[in-house]
């Protein structure tokens, strides 16, 4: 394998800083393909087990031998981050991905969504990681393998449904009910207390209990954590420890445009201004680059989906010329895919990237629709609503234990699937124990209420 | 990670190189995969032809597990975005399927969906289901039937050179010799052959007779229930026996032997007369087979509604074939109504078993049964045989 790249990473670095990006330093670690295949399906480097990880390793190695993807790296925020580049990679691709990474870098330590979530998890998430893959080989030594699988299955199934809104370490809901206002002292008050010579009835003896949940609650691994009634300390940290990586996955799902396209933008600048790199390794480069922000397959004329290092790095290109790097900086900080998409991604250059919205029918026919640029950007941003999992809320708990979940069919349009939400509840039910049971509608509309057992 | 390379020593190697947590918790989908094949075993097996073919494995394609969360329904009309040269209403592409039709089932409509064709071995079914059970190993029937072998037993001084031991002729040779020194000289008293006895050994050889009522009372349903029954009593006996022949009668109100293949296809029509079919599998034994020299099997598939007329006839036949036969099963395959064994044929059975002869019953009503069909006779089999022994 060449290490010639790494004579250029110190270049870039400087390079880099002068351009106004700012990062924490970053390990740099050439890994065997293989390596990276893996982080690419457990998103982390050292990850907890599951066999559904492994479906996901066989897909990825189909996809591979088809030769549908290739990752260069992998990178991943925290002080030092850690970046992870691929041994195939050459030297031109290594220049690139180099300067790609600090681009990543200095997004993650700036933009506001990111900073948030590494205060609340660590700085230290691949560190991390690996500590909540022992703690679980541990209880898999002590509890057996059959019983971390069923706590696993629920609360990896349940990954996506956190309270990021919430700190990540909540406190329980308050036990009692707030007690009302004092009574406002009038006369009429007065009056009243002196016709009873035993003194005014005081209201406060009597504290009520607050109903648990006090308000419907999204962050479902947290609330069965809590307040599952029969679930052992263990499967409780076991819950909580995917909960924790759901935190720190949650911005990276949420600015993947902005963020692939930062990075994008800044890996083709950085290279534009390197003056130190070998002529044919730039050309190289460039060519890489063009390959990564390719719009459409090379022999296709039109892409059914997007591809967010072409769109992300386009609208910054665009932000960029139109009012200049302190306020692309600016939004980079304060934005996520939400507010970068609807905000920047504009009629003009919707049209100038050849961006469509369509319907697909269930019986394959694909339809272009007509222009309307507020719809066209919820079709790009709709599967990540809600951390890209329908809004499922934890409702009551019943006398007899059993969980009341609701599914807000009027918030996602629709109701759910009910065949795999019930294996879902399935799941769930062998961790709570008691009968869990949960409201959605049906095809027409009407009430359906699934539950298990 | 500088130094990798051809010569990597062992201490630097990086722990991914050994390791694929990947590969892992891909073991562990397959493994969850086998079990919940093993659960629907005999449905699967009931489709191939399998019994006689000599396959060793069987094939089950299997679609990978889907790891469940919460999604919603899948719309009519999705919608999304794409990006190149079109304009509003341009259809890019024609419908392909009916509209609505298919794809109910989860996870049938996902692309690029991959489907594993899962290869197991029969073998390994068969210790495992033993190992499951914990079901008897059978005994063969020893006694007057016998079989004679040559093995080999001792050595001697002269023999057919194919047969020279140069082990222990060398062997010979050390211990005449002296001197450690000397060269080694062979000489014919050295030399050891090895012998061949003729060694009497009970019979290992098995005929199993299957005989199937097809008569028009019989559903395709029970008929398949008989034959996954029919499938694993053939590979519990060929645990036991070194070699095992299998026989195919078919019955209405006659009796006709069949190939494999074609008994399970034949339906016959009309009314049932089970003497017929003992009486077919008598004359079989009779031509072919001695009884003191092989373990013959009978194994009786039917709804059990014999008429009434041939009650006398198939007691009498049924009996003839018992005497000779190690075991004689009788599954009563009753897709509808389970009437637990209270039919013409389910008290012929009993009555049998009654007066001592090594014999069972089972009513199979639904494919998750057939275990059970499977346990209860080869416990009962195997307590007939200690019985009688």
């Amino acid at each position: 394998m060449s290490e010639d790249w790494k004579a250029y990473v110190r270049r870039i670095e400087d390079l880099a800083a002068r351009s106004g990006l700012q990062f924490h330093p970053v390990d740099f670690e050439a890994v065997p393909d293989s390596f990276m295949m893996e982080i690419a399906v457990y998103g982390l480097p050292v990850r907890m087990p599951h066999w559904s990880f492994g479906v996901r390793y066989i897909y990825q190695l189909i996809q591979r031998h088809m030769g549908n993807s290739r990752l260069f790296e992998v990178v991943f925020p925290g002080n030092p981050g850690h970046a992870y580049l691929a041994e195939s990679n050459g030297l031109a691709e290594n220049i690139l991905v180099t300067a790609h990474v600090l681009g990543h870098a200095d997004f993650s330590r700036n933009n506001l969504l990111f900073r948030r979530c590494q205060e609340q998890v660590s700085e230290r998430i691949v560190e991390h990681a690996a500590n909540h893959a022992r703690q679980i080989q541990q209880a898999i030594d002590t509890y057996g393998r059959h019983r971390v699988e069923l706590v696993l299955d629920a609360a990896l199934a349940l990954e996506q449904h956190i309270d990021v809104d919430q700190s990540l370490r909540r406190p329980k809901y308050p036990e009692y009910l707030p007690e009302g206002k004092p009574l406002v002292d009038d006369e009429f008050r007065k009056r009243f207390a002196a016709l009873d010579p035993s003194g005014p009835i005081t209201a406060g003896e009597v504290r009520k209990r607050a109903p648990v949940p006090p308000h419907p609650e999204r962050d479902l691994l947290w609330f069965i954590a809590t307040y599952a009634p029969e679930m052992e300390s263990w499967e409780r940290d076991i819950f909580l420890a995917v909960r924790e990586e759901s935190f720190y996955f949650y911005p990276v799902f949420a600015t993947q445009i902005m963020n692939e396209g930062w990075a994008s933008y800044w890996h083709a600048r950085l290279l534009r201004e390197a003056d130190f790199i070998p002529q044919q390794a730039y050309l190289d480069a460039i060519k890489c680059h063009s390959d990564v922000v390719r719009p459409i397959a090379a022999d296709q004329q039109i892409a059914l989906t997007i591809n967010p290092y072409h769109l992300g790095f386009s609208l910054w290109e665009k932000i960029i010329e139109a009012e200049g790097l302190e306020a692309a900086r600016k939004i980079m900080e304060q934005d996520d895919d939400f507010g970068f998409v609807r905000n920047h991604l504009t009629r003009e250059l919707a049209d100038e990237l050849g961006l469509f919205r369509y319907s697909a029918r269930s019986d394959g026919q694909i339809k272009v629709l007509e222009h309307d640029l507020p719809a066209l950007q919820e079709s790009l941003l709709h599967q990540k609503y809600n951390f890209g999992a329908p809004s499922v809320a934890a409702k009551h708990i019943r006398v007899d234990g059993t969980l009341e979940l609701v599914h807000d069919h009027v918030t996602d349009g629709r109701g759910l699937d009910p065949e795999r939400s019930r294996k879902v509840l399935e799941y769930v039910h062998r961790v709570w124990r008691r009968p869990v049971v949960l409201s959605t509608v049906d095809g027409q509309g009407s009430g359906l209420e699934l539950r298990a057992p | 990670m500088d130094e990798r390379g051809g010569s990597t020593p062992l201490g630097l190697t990086k722990w991914y190189e050994l390791f694929s947590r990947g590969a892992r918790d891909w073991l562990r989908h397959d493994e969850k995969v086998r079990d919940s094949v093993r659960e629907h075993l005999p449905q699967i097996v009931a489709g191939a032809d399998v019994i006689n073919d000599g396959a060793k494995t069987v094939r089950v394609p299997v679609r990978m597990l889907e790891h469940y969360h919460f999604r919603l329904r899948r719309p009519d009309d999705q919608q999304g975005a794409g990006q190149g040269k079109a304009k509003p209403g341009d259809v890019l592409q024609g419908p392909t399927r009916q509209r609505g039709s298919g794809e109910k089932g989860p996870g049938g409509q996902e692309s690029g969906e991959v489907q594993l064709l899962l290869e197991l071995k029969i073998d390994d079914i068969v210790d495992w289901l033993w190992e499951e059970m914990q079901l008897p190993n059978l005994k063969a029937r020893v006694g007057p039937s016998e079989d004679t072998d040559w093995v080999r037993e001792g050595w001697d001084r002269r023999g057919a050179r194919s047969r020279l031991d140069r082990r222990r002729s060398f062997k010979q040779l050390v211990k005449r010799r002296g001197n450690p020194h000397a060269t080694p000289n062979f000489t014919d008293e050295d030399l050891r052959f090895r012998q061949l006895a003729r060694r009497r050994q009970p019979a290992v050889h098995a005929v199993v007779f299957f005989m199937l009522d097809v008569s028009g009372s019989m559903s395709d349903r029970d008929r398949k229930l008989a034959k996954s029954f029919f499938f694993w009593v053939v590979q519990g006996l060929r645990r036991e026996y070194r070699s095992m022949e299998t026989v195919f009668v078919a019955h209405t109100t006659e009796a006709w032997e069949f190939t494999e293949p074609e008994f399970f296809q034949v339906s016959g029509t009309g009314g049932t007369v089970a003497s017929t079919g003992f009486l077919k599998v008598r004359e079989i034994i009779s031509e072919r087979y001695n009884p003191n020299r092989c373990n013959l099997y009978l194994f009786y598939a039917s709804d059990g509604d014999n008429s009434v007329g041939d009650g006398h006839a198939a007691r009498e036949a049924l009996r003839s074939v018992a005497e000779d036969a190690c075991y004689t099963g009788y599954v009563e395959v009753s897709s509808g109504l389970s009437r637990q064994l209270a039919t013409e044929t389910g008290r012929l059975y009993a009555e049998l078993a009654a007066s001592g002869y090594p014999a069972g019953s089972y009513a199979l009503n639904d494919y998750d049964d057939v275990w059970g069909a499977v346990r209860h006779f080869f416990t009962a089999e195997s307590k007939a045989l200690e019985n009688s022994s």
